[in-house]
């Protein structure tokens, strides 16, 4: 018993040790404060996990029934040990807890900066579409019962043309963003709930249909990272995937340029 | 620190073989007496009246979730059109209000004076069967101006309240009939008292429940 | 007064003649108990062979199975809304409690059946057609739901938001219902007969941590039932008669505009998790009953902190009604409201640390004898540790943000709520098989069976906490669309084999526990020298338990060790006296 117990405590806590299945590495700016919240955590609850199970493992050993073995020690437990363990485990959960306020608080109480790039995204089953705003940096109405799937982006929304608002919105499939600039996203879902999530920006949030939620994050890498929706949202869940394209703000300004002008040719 | 309060006694007979049992020792303190299993029709009732009131906690919280429901909706969106009220529901509640009466005679007659209280039980199936009817004429009367349950949010929790207020009202009304009844089926007077008892409370309850509903709709309008 | 005589009307229902009376409409709580078990262990079976088709299908989507052919994405979902209903409702609720709970609690309280029998066997057949009714689903057209188990609108709302969300979905939804109204009646009945029924001198403070755990237990779910019948009623009026609770306007399923108009996805969330959460204790407090019973049987040494044990369950209950707000850290729910549920669940770790120090407490200076039941409750202890302590990851909403609807959170309450609550089953098993068989399990097929699924589930739940936190979301039915989640493949393979490993041990438990039934050695009527007042009758007991007698009870239940006692315990009734403590 002892064996087992310490040996698979210890297995297990190699592989966490080791890291050997980590984040995927870190491409946000906020990032950095979940992942060293999460390692704070995860020395301290190994530290409890590691003591808890040896201790199970070493008692079960020690006060085995063999011959020779003491007898068991008549006891109902001690008031000074029940308030001494439970003062102690208040402190440490409820003190592990207040201490990622600041960092719940930047992500989602506080709202994102005035020079956020404003960006909407909606999940539709199986699928995202990216919006942006466009010079005027006003969304145009939308009618999700106008929308065509077969129409590509614009259509797909739902865009009413008969909005000025809308004649600049730019709607992409992919979600092209500066880098090392903070974005302002607004989720919004067509039919049911879907999460987009980013892992490698530890950006996570769920997109609601009839709501519109907002979350905020810095890309602080160029590269594509992968949207992969976090919310059962039917047949398809396992590929809704997308595509967060990090690059230069120059060659961001260039590839909307291009859009734009693509746009008021139609 | 082992004292020994008593010198140690061991039975001879082997406990496990679920023989007779040893006789009571004298309680170890005041507070150590359990209340112990009774049959006697006091102790019936007692225990149907436990019953009863822990019963009835999940039908509250029924209705609370379907209040917190009411409440998140209402405050949700504009599309919130609060429904003129049927006229006959203050009828309706009055009637309810009689049965409760009627029942209460009923309960008090069987529980005090043994008596059958048959009469007031009848009346009360009879007032109970007209507030359902009634009930069912507040809806006929919705439906033919044209409010049916999903026509707005509000006439829906008019149906869905109303009608689990009266899905439960039947079951007392079932209840009420079966006490009504119990001399047919040749039930001990006790077992008769215990119907009637605990159908008379629940019945109370309906009659609550009805009044805080009502309160709810009014209040909406 | 020599004994408290029964009256003619201690029996409140005669022993009943016949097969029918007996065995299928039996009032006998014993009966009910152990039809309680059997339903469960179909379920078990029914949920295991559906876990088993989702872990092949994962590594080998390919896979053509007999009978069944290839796996369709939409399959899987199905298979695993299935999987988890059945094995949350069916067996995690009703093994322990109204299979043991039913069987044992009346015993050891000293009373000769529970307080209502004729509602117990209502109860139990209202299971039993629920049950029915879930299965049913599968064969409809359409086939089961796949809104997964907790049943997020607008997916569960809308019929034409994939297959299986038209005519199963609904028998999902009335099933539910239906197991709803089952475990009202039977807290109903647990409770009164915990509060009326207990024997002379069965004071509260003298009940076995057993029947703490299901007196706390059917309290929850007296409270939690009733709330989510609210919801599912609420739910079948969206689908079938156009209202609009919990889906919005203004909506597109799968390219045809929705009528409903201004509902909301977040109520049917915060109905639904007041009463999942409470669901997670409804599943794991009997578990924590049964290890402590065990523990300290076997440890030969009274529980570690009585009153702190039943301290801690009573406010891990009532903790467990304001915290159903941590499932929803990601739902969109105003962050301020979020880190206070926050802190509430962090909280619940106090209750749950201080359940596991008494264990270690108990055992700590014991003389511990490794039976079956002993090694399930040991376990038990290690997989509510190991379970836990992924809680306070889960519990702070800024990691949340890495974990939610990944395998890390598969792997915590699958541990902590799925197998610990099952190792708690088992543990019970092994220990009141004899009591209700009148026969001893067979301790070799038993001890094997403890090391297979022991190993075993570490071997396939530890792994899943490292791809949650490499990102890995949950309930993706094929991993091929997702580049990041190729290397993480070779996890999942392991996990899958050491899965089938594990199942397979389950026969072993299937051959010990029929094998046993009718071949194993007679057992006596206190076999592991225990001390509550279900040791005192004959194994199995008679029809009302005492033989129209009625117990008295003299000590608190976990009297081992007594110092100057002739044997090492003192049983509940028995008339030696025992050390004052406090």
């Amino acid at each position: 018993m002892l064996v087992v117990i310490w040996l698979i405590t210890l297995v297990s806590t190699y592989f966490f040790y080791t890291g050997q299945w980590s984040p995927l590495p870190l491409a946000s700016a906020h990032g950095a404060a979940i992942d060293k919240q999460m390692a704070l955590t995860m020395v301290l609850m190994g530290v409890v996990f590691l003591a808890a199970q040896l201790g199970l493992g070493l008692f079960v050993w020690k006060y085995r029934d063999r011959s020779g073995a003491p007898a068991a020690t008549y006891s109902h437990g001690h008031i000074g040990l029940e308030w001494t363990w439970t003062a102690l485990t208040a402190v440490l959960f409820v003190g592990l807890n207040l201490m990622g306020y600041n960092v719940w608080a930047a992500n989602r109480i506080h709202g994102a900066g005035p020079n956020a790039m404003q960006v909407e995204v909606t999940a539709v089953q199986f699928t995202w579409y990216f919006r942006y705003p466009g010079p005027d940096g006003k969304f145009g109405r939308v009618d999700y019962q106008k929308s065509d799937a077969s129409l590509g982006n614009e259509g797909a929304l739902g865009l009413d043309d008969t909005d000025p608002a809308s004649k600049d919105d730019i709607v992409a499939g992919v979600l092209m963003l500066p880098v090392n600039k903070e974005v302002d996203a607004t989720l919004r879902a067509q039919d049911v709930i879907h999460n987009f999530n980013v892992p490698a920006m530890r950006v996570k949030q769920d997109a609601v249909p009839g709501l519109m939620v907002h979350t905020h994050f810095t890309p602080t890498q160029t590269g594509d990272f992968e949207v992969a929706c976090a919310e059962l949202c039917g047949l398809g869940h396992y590929k809704m995937r997308g595509t967060v394209r990090v690059v230069s703000e120059q060659e961001f300004n260039q590839w909307m340029a291009e859009r734009q002008a693509e746009k008021q040719q139609q | 620190m082992a004292t020994l309060t008593h010198p140690v006694t061991v039975e001879e007979r082997e406990p496990r073989t679920g023989g007779i049992m040893p006789p009571p020792a004298p309680p170890r303190d005041g507070k150590s007496e359990g209340p112990g299993p009774g049959f006697t029709p006091a102790d019936r009732l007692r225990r149907y009246r436990i019953g009863l009131a822990v019963g009835l906690t999940p039908v509250l919280m029924l209705f609370v979730s379907f209040t917190s429901a009411y409440i998140v909706r209402q405050g949700l969106g504009d599309d919130w059109s609060a429904i003129a009220l049927p006229p006959i529901l203050w009828m309706n509640t009055i009637i309810l209000l009689a049965s409760s009466v009627t029942a209460e005679k009923a309960r008090r007659m069987a529980g005090i004076a043994q008596e059958s209280g048959g009469l007031w039980l009848g009346i009360t199936l009879i007032l109970g069967l007209g507030f359902l009817a009634g009930q069912w004429i507040a809806w006929k009367q919705l439906a033919a101006q044209g409010i049916f349950i999903a026509s707005n949010p509000s006439s829906s929790f008019f149906y869905l309240l109303t009608g689990s207020h009266g899905a439960h009202l039947v079951g007392g009304v079932l209840a009420l009939g079966y006490a009504a009844l119990a001399t047919r089926f040749h039930r001990p007077p006790e077992t008769r008292r215990i119907v009637v008892d605990i159908a008379t409370w629940y019945w109370h309850f309906m009659d609550l429940l009805w009044l805080y509903i009502l309160g709810l709709v009014y209040l909406a309008q | 007064m020599s004994e408290v005589h029964a009256e003619a009307a201690v029996h409140a229902h005669a022993a009943p003649t016949g097969f029918i009376r007996k065995y299928i409409f039996s009032l006998d709580h014993k009966v009910i108990g152990i039809q309680y078990y059997f339903l469960a262990l179909v379920a078990v079976f029914v949920g295991m062979f559906l876990s088993l088709l989702m872990r092949i299908h994962l590594v080998w989507p390919m896979a053509h199975l007999p009978l069944l052919g290839e796996i369709k994405p939409e399959t899987y979902l199905t298979l695993l809304t299935m999987h988890g209903t059945i094995m949350v409702f069916f067996v995690l609720t009703t093994a322990p409690q109204s299979g043991f709970g039913n069987y044992v609690l009346p015993i050891q309280i000293g009373a000769p059946d529970m307080a209502f029998p004729v509602l117990n066997m209502l109860s139990f057949w209202t299971t039993f057609l629920s049950f029915v009714i879930m299965l049913a689903a599968f064969f409809v057209e359409g086939g089961a739901p796949l809104h997964g188990w907790t049943g997020y609108a607008p997916l569960s709302a809308i019929p034409s938001a994939g297959p299986g969300q038209t005519l199963g979905a609904d028998l999902w939804i009335i099933s539910i219902a239906v197991f709803c109204a089952a475990s009202l009646m039977g807290a109903l009945n647990f409770i009164t007969t915990t509060l009326d029924l207990r024997a002379r001198g069965m004071s509260l403070m003298r009940l076995p941590l057993t029947c703490w755990s299901w007196f706390i237990t059917a309290i929850l779910g007296l409270l939690a039932f009733g709330v989510l019948a609210a919801a599912g009623i609420l739910l079948l009026l969206d689908r079938n008669v156009g209202t609009s609770f919990f889906v919005p306007g203004g909506l597109v399923m799968t390219g045809v505009p929705v009528k409903h108009q201004g509902g909301s996805p977040l109520l049917w969330q915060h109905l639904f998790w007041f009463f999942g959460h409470p669901e997670v204790y409804i599943a794991i407090l009997p578990g924590m009953g049964v290890a402590s019973q065990v523990l300290s049987t076997f440890s030969r040494k009274p529980i570690f902190g009585y009153r702190a044990m039943v301290y801690a369950m009573l406010s891990i209950g009532i903790l467990g009604f304001v915290v159903w707000g941590h499932h929803m850290f990601m739902s969109g729910m105003s962050p301020y409201s979020a880190f206070a549920f926050s802190v509430m669940t962090m909280a619940i770790g106090v209750p749950s640390a201080i359940k596991t120090f008494n264990w270690l407490g108990t055992i700590w200076r014991g003389r511990v004898r490794f039976y079956t039941p002993m090694l399930f409750a040991i376990g038990f202890v290690s997989l509510f540790v190991s379970g836990g302590l992924s809680g306070p990851f889960l519990a702070q909403p800024q990691l949340d943000i890495n974990l939610h609807d990944t395998y890390f959170v598969v792997a915590h309450f699958h541990l902590i709520m799925g197998v610990a609550a099952i190792f708690g089953i088992f543990a019970g098993t092994y220990y009141w098989f004899p009591k209700m068989f009148g026969r001893m399990m067979n301790e070799r097929l038993g001890q094997a069976h403890f090391w297979l699924t022991f190993i075993g589930t570490y071997a396939i739940f530890m792994p899943m906490h490292y791809l949650g936190i490499a990102g890995h979301p949950r309930r993706y039915s094929q991993l091929t669309e997702v580049k990041f989640l190729e290397p993480l493949m070779s996890l999942q393979e392991f996990i899958t084999i050491a899965a089938l490993i594990t199942i397979g041990a389950q026969i072993i438990f299937v051959i010990n526990l029929f094998w046993s039934m009718f071949k194993g050695a007679k057992a006596t009527a206190n076999p592991w020298e225990a001390t509550t007042l279900e040791w005192t009758v004959p194994s199995p007991p008679p029809h009302d338990n005492f033989g129209g007698r009625v117990p008295v009870v003299r000590h608190g239940p976990y009297e081992y060790a007594v110092p100057g006692a002739a044997r090492d315990y003192v049983m509940q009734n028995e008339e030696s006296t025992v050390p004052a403590h406090s």
